[in-house]
This record gives structure tokens, C-alpha cells and sequence, in this order.
């Protein structure tokens, strides 16, 4: 039996573009706009870099990392800086970590979400991580420096502040995470006789570990970069050895990084150009280590 | 289906006491197991519903269901859309505890004790009542993992133990000669009908008392749907079945008994209640079911 091709058709014969010519026009031009968005950003990023490592990289050697701040601008290191910047944003990564962990299952699995009073603390947590940090740095000169804690000028004190700067970001970020883990994880648990504990610990939280990691870490990454506060709070750009404790002396590379861009000798300048460097690979270390740590999570899966 | 007509019956000679023998530290009220409706005989009653009807807030969804669930059977809740079944099918393991606007009127009884009475923990409900849910939601762990879980959080069994465990409830959800070469790998590598024999071999694993099943097979195809079907039947005689479906066919190839439920606008409410309407052996609400409704319904003119 043969069979016959069906060739008439309301459409046009064949099959190809009918899409009008100023269609295609604007559909570039939206293209083009998007394109030139993402330009602007690359664009900065890429300058920014450009001229900070042509300025710094006659100083990006070992001895940046390995000597302590001198008169002598070719001796001048970072090494205080650099571990301060670590002492003091370890210690309030790990401390705020565990608080916004609570305070979120608390707000996200257990509070009622039609109480005034939880609505309340909600429209408070999202309106503190949009307080200056400078804020975060007077309330620390008050009462963690002076005042009730007195801990004095110290890694405790600078951790503390940027404990309390950045744990508004993580707790939203770490309730989002959990709000995102479907219900239909939380019934299977509960449906095998599982207690709200349990299927919190067991089931909800591994879930929700990436969306927390990438979260925490964006905090972290902040108060790795703060400097206002922390001028408050006495972190001395000239110090010449390790914190040992939280009781010690610090500086952070913010603040060394401001203190050697000030100087007037160029040879300064190139170790505060070199100090940047520094700090830009920390970040962008921690991101990566957020990547990391999303990924493992997922193949779990 | 007359031979398991049968079975139920002689299983209902043995009447309510003798099954207090397995029943696990539960005092044992023995309320005369009478079956719901006329004509089918005196049968081991292992759940019951009483003038139960759910609020959301305001809103009744559903109300006065009476029901009455037997042991060694299947129970089919049908219906169309709205009507009420899942909401009813969640009371009877306290699910609709998890949705805070729901409220729950009237009583829900498990071999005789209020499943909402004070001593009730729910739980210990939702350990020996067990759920399958309509979409498979096998959890992102291992296959093995999967059907563990239930026994860990119910008491620390020993490697040994849990091996065991996981080996014999995949091998009652007929998916252990599947998945016995990766049991490590993730459960989300498994096809949706076995996601779903694996989510029935984890509620296997606690070894509940009764298996409610929300619309288990509306995500699969015919043959994983089959599969399932054969499952149940197998499981029967061990663990009473409830299920929620939205298929009629389904409804009369694998239960005993058959409650259709519909929706009613009352005179002062707008929207919808599910009601009740029929409950009878499945034989009787496909042949000759006594109230108009539920003929339209299964002869398709309605929903």
C-alpha cells in the first residue's frame, strides 16, 4: 500500500525562520544589554585586580607572609595581620555558626508562625542585617570592650562583634536553607514513629547542609573584610606577633591594608597592594571551600 | 475475591480476643467487632472512626465519618476530588497533627484506645500505623539507609540486627533481588516504582500494625502500579491495608471493603464538606450500592 505526504497546509511551505526582522533586532539588543551587565561587573573586578597586583607584586613574596610589621618598608610583613584576620574570623564563624543553627531551627521547625511575637523577632533579625557595621562597632566599644564584659582591645572582643554583625545574615540565610527542604522529607520521618528531634537532626538538617554552608560562609567572607567596626574596637595596625589567645592584641588585614595605603613612600604602598592580594585569595578561598563543601553534600544525595 | 471473603470470615470467628496475644503493651478494650453494614459478618475490627469530621480553621472539610477498618483486609477510601479522603486517611495515624490549622472533632480508635486520648503519643501512633505517601519520598540517604532509619530512631538494633531488618522488609516489598547488589547507593537512583516499593519496605521495616497508603500508585506507571497491587495482596494477611484512591479499577481489584466519600454544600456553608456516603464490602458498592450517589460515581457520571 503506498502512502501519501500530506503537502498543503494553512502554514507556509516550508519550515524555516518567520520571526520578523525588528523582532530579531530587539531580541539582540536585550541580549547585548545583558551582556554589557555582566561586563561591567567582570569589567571592575578585572581592573581592580589589574592595578592592585601591578602595584603590589614586587612585595608578593614569602617575606609578606613571614615577617611582622618594620620601619624598614622592604622588611614590612603581614603575618600578624594575616593571622588575626584568622584568629578573629574563625573564632566568630564557629561561635555564630552554632547560635544561628539555633536560633533558626528554633524560628524555622518549632516557633508558630502566626505568633505577633515570632513575627516580631523575624522582622528584627532581617532588619539588624541591614545595621551599619559601625553600629555593631559603638555597641561593642560599650559593652564588650568597656562597660558589662570589659574584655579590653582583644581577639574575644573583635570576635564578638563580628559575631553579633554577622549572625543576622546567617540566621536568614540558614532558615531559607531549612524552609527549602521539601515536607515530604519531614512526613516520611515523622510517618516511621521518628520525634521532631530526630527528624529535625537526622533528616531535615543534613538536607539543608549546603544552603546553610553557602550562607555561613558569605557571613564569614564579610567579617573578613570588616574594617569599621573594628577600628573602634582597637585593632592596632602596628603589632608585632601572633595572637596567642583570645586575650591578645590583633590587627586584621583591613586595617593594615588601610595603614600602609596611607603611607606616603611607595615601597609602603606596594605591601598594602600585597596585602589586598592576600586578602582577595582568602575569600576567595573560603568560596571555593563553600563550593566544596555544597557539592560533597549533594552527591550524598 | 470470594475466596478472601472467606478468609476474613473464618478469620472473624476467632473474634477481637485472641488477637490481644499480639498486640505489643497495648491494654485491650474489646469492643464488639461488629461489622459496619448488614449482611457481612462479625470480623476482627482493628481501627475505628467515630463521627470524626476535620477543621481547617474555619473551614469543615469533612465530616461524620464513621469507619470501621478490618483486619486481614484492604480498605479502599474513593471519591472525587476534595472529598475528604486524605484528610481522613491522615487522621488515622495523626499526620494532620503537623498542619497546624487542622483540628480534629470526634474519635479516632485503635484496638479500642483514642488515637487522640491523652495517653496516645503520636509518635507511637505513626510507629504502628504506618504511611505511604502519594508521591514517592524515599529520603536523600542510601537505599540501605532508606529502610533503617525507622528501626534507629525506634531503638538502636545492633549491625547484625539492622542488616537483617533491611534485607527481610525489601524482600516483603519485593524489591530485594533489585537492589540487593547497591543497597549503598542513593535511593534516588531507583525508578519511581521502586522509590515507591522502597518508601513501603521502610514503613515495612518498623513492623507496623496497620499500613495506610495515600494514593500510592497515582506517580507510576501501569506496571509499577501492578507491582504494588501484588504487594498488597501479599501483605494483607499480615498488615490491615487503608488506601486513598483515585482509581475505581484499582478501588475494586484490591480492596475488601469500599467507603465512598463525595462532597456536600451545606444550606449556611459556601464551600464544600466531604461527607461519607457509603461504606460496604467492595463486591457490593460496584454491584448493587444502596444510595444513588455512589452508582453515579462508579458508573462514571459523576466526578
Amino acid at each position: 500500500m503506498s502512502t501519501t505526504v500530506i503537502t498543503e497546509s494553512r502554514f507556509s511551505a516550508d519550515l524555516k525562520d518567520s520571526t520578523s526582522s525588528s523582532r530579531k533586532f530587539r531580541d539582540k539588543i536585550f541580549l547585548m544589554g545583558l551582556w554589557l551587565a555582566t561586563l561591567i561587573g567582570v569589567l571592575t573586578l578585572f581592573f581592580l585586580v589589574l592595578s592592585t597586583l601591578l602595584k603590589g607584586y614586587t612585595r608578593l613574596n614569602l617575606s609578606l607572609i613571614t615577617n611582622f610589621p618594620s620601619p624598614f618598608p622592604e622588611d614590612a610583613g603581614i603575618q600578624a595581620a594575616i593571622f588575626g584576620s584568622l584568629w578573629v574570623v574563625v573564632t566568630s564563624g564557629v561561635v555564630s555558626l552554632f547560635i544561628a543553627l539555633g536560633s533558626a531551627i528554633y524560628l524555622e521547625e518549632f516557633a508558630s508562625q502566626t505568633s505577633r511575637f515570632n513575627r516580631l523577632i523575624s522582622i528584627n533579625i532581617q532588619t539588624l542585617a541591614g545595621v551599619p557595621s559601625i553600629v555593631f562597632g559603638i555597641l561593642g566599644l560599650a559593652f564588650v570592650a568597656r562597660g558589662w564584659l570589659d574584655w579590653g582591645f582583644s581577639v574575644g572582643t573583635a570576635s564578638a562583634v563580628l559575631t553579633m554583625m554577622v549572625l543576622p545574615v546567617m540566621i536568614v540565610s540558614a532558615r531559607e536553607a531549612l524552609k527549602a527542604v521539601p515536607s515530604s522529607l519531614r512526613e516520611g520521618s515523622y510517618a516511621l514513629g521518628a520525634t521532631k528531634w530526630q527528624s529535625i537532626s537526622k533528616q531535615v538538617l543534613p538536607a539543608a547542609i549546603p544552603g546553610i554552608a553557602t550562607g555561613s560562609i558569605l557571613g564569614v567572607s564579610r567579617a573578613l573584610g570588616e574594617s569599621a567596626p573594628l577600628i573602634l574596637l582597637g585593632a592596632l595596625a602596628y603589632v608585632s606577633s601572633n595572637p596567642s589567645g583570645l586575650s591578645s592584641d590583633y590587627t586584621v588585614l583591613p586595617l593594615v591594608i588601610m595603614k600602609y595605603t596611607q603611607e606616603a613612600q611607595d615601597e609602603f604602598r606596594a605591601v598594602g597592594a600585597a596585602a589586598i592580594i592576600v586578602l582577595l585569595l582568602l575569600l576567595v578561598s573560603l568560596n571555593l571551600l563553600a563550593i566544596v563543601i555544597r557539592d560533597r553534600s549533594r552527591k550524598s544525595w | 475475591m470470594v475466596e478472601d471473603m472467606n478468609k476474613v470470615m473464618d478469620s472473624g470467628v476467632s473474634s477481637a480476643a485472641s488477637s490481644s496475644d499480639t498486640v505489643r503493651g497495648v491494654s485491650l478494650r474489646t469492643d464488639s467487632a461488629q461489622a459496619g453494614s448488614a449482611g457481612t459478618p462479625a470480623q476482627e475490627m482493628i481501627m475505628e472512626s467515630r463521627d470524626l469530621q476535620v477543621h481547617y480553621g474555619d473551614y469543615l472539610a469533612v465530616r461524620d465519618v464513621n469507619l470501621k477498618i478490618h483486619r486481614n483486609e484492604i480498605t479502599a477510601l474513593i471519591g472525587p476530588s476534595g472529598c475528604g479522603k486524605s484528610t481522613i486517611i491522615r487522621c488515622f495515624n495523626r499526620m494532620n497533627d503537623l498542619i497546624p490549622s487542622a483540628k480534629v472533632g470526634g474519635t479516632v480508635l485503635y484496638r479500642g484506645i483514642d488515637l487522640y486520648g491523652p495517653e496516645a503519643n503520636a509518635g507511637e501512633v505513626r510507629r504502628r500505623i504506618g504511611m505511604v505517601f502519594q508521591k514517592p519520598n524515599p529520603f536523600p540517604k542510601s537505599i540501605y539507609d532508606n529502610v533503617a532509619f525507622g528501626p534507629r530512631v525506634n531503638g538502636k538494633p545492633s549491625k547484625s540486627e539492622t542488616d537483617e531488618l533491611v534485607e527481610t522488609s525489601l524482600k516483603r516489598a519485593a524489591l530485594w533481588e533489585e537492589v540487593k547488589d547497591r543497597l549503598k547507593q542513593p535511593a534516588f537512583s531507583l525508578s519511581g516504582g521502586q522509590q515507591q516499593r522502597l518508601c513501603i519496605a521502610r514503613a515495612l521495616a518498623v513492623d507496623p500494625d496497620v499500613l495506610l497508603m495515600d494514593e500510592p500508585c497515582s506517580a507510576l506507571d501501569p506496571i509499577a502500579t501492578a507491582r504494588i497491587e501484588d504487594l498488597m495482596h501479599e501483605i494483607k494477611g499480615q498488615y490491615p491495608i487503608v488506601i486513598v484512591t483515585h482509581n475505581m479499577q484499582q478501588a475494586a481489584r484490591v480492596s475488601d471493603r469500599t467507603a465512598f466519600f463525595n462532597t456536600e454544600v451545606d444550606a449556611d456553608a459556601t464551600r464544600p464538606t466531604g461527607v461519607l456516603v457509603e461504606y460496604d464490602s467492595t463486591r457490593k458498592i460496584f454491584s448493587t450500592p444502596s444510595d444513588p450517589r455512589t452508582e453515579q460515581y462508579i458508573s462514571g457520571r459523576m466526578g
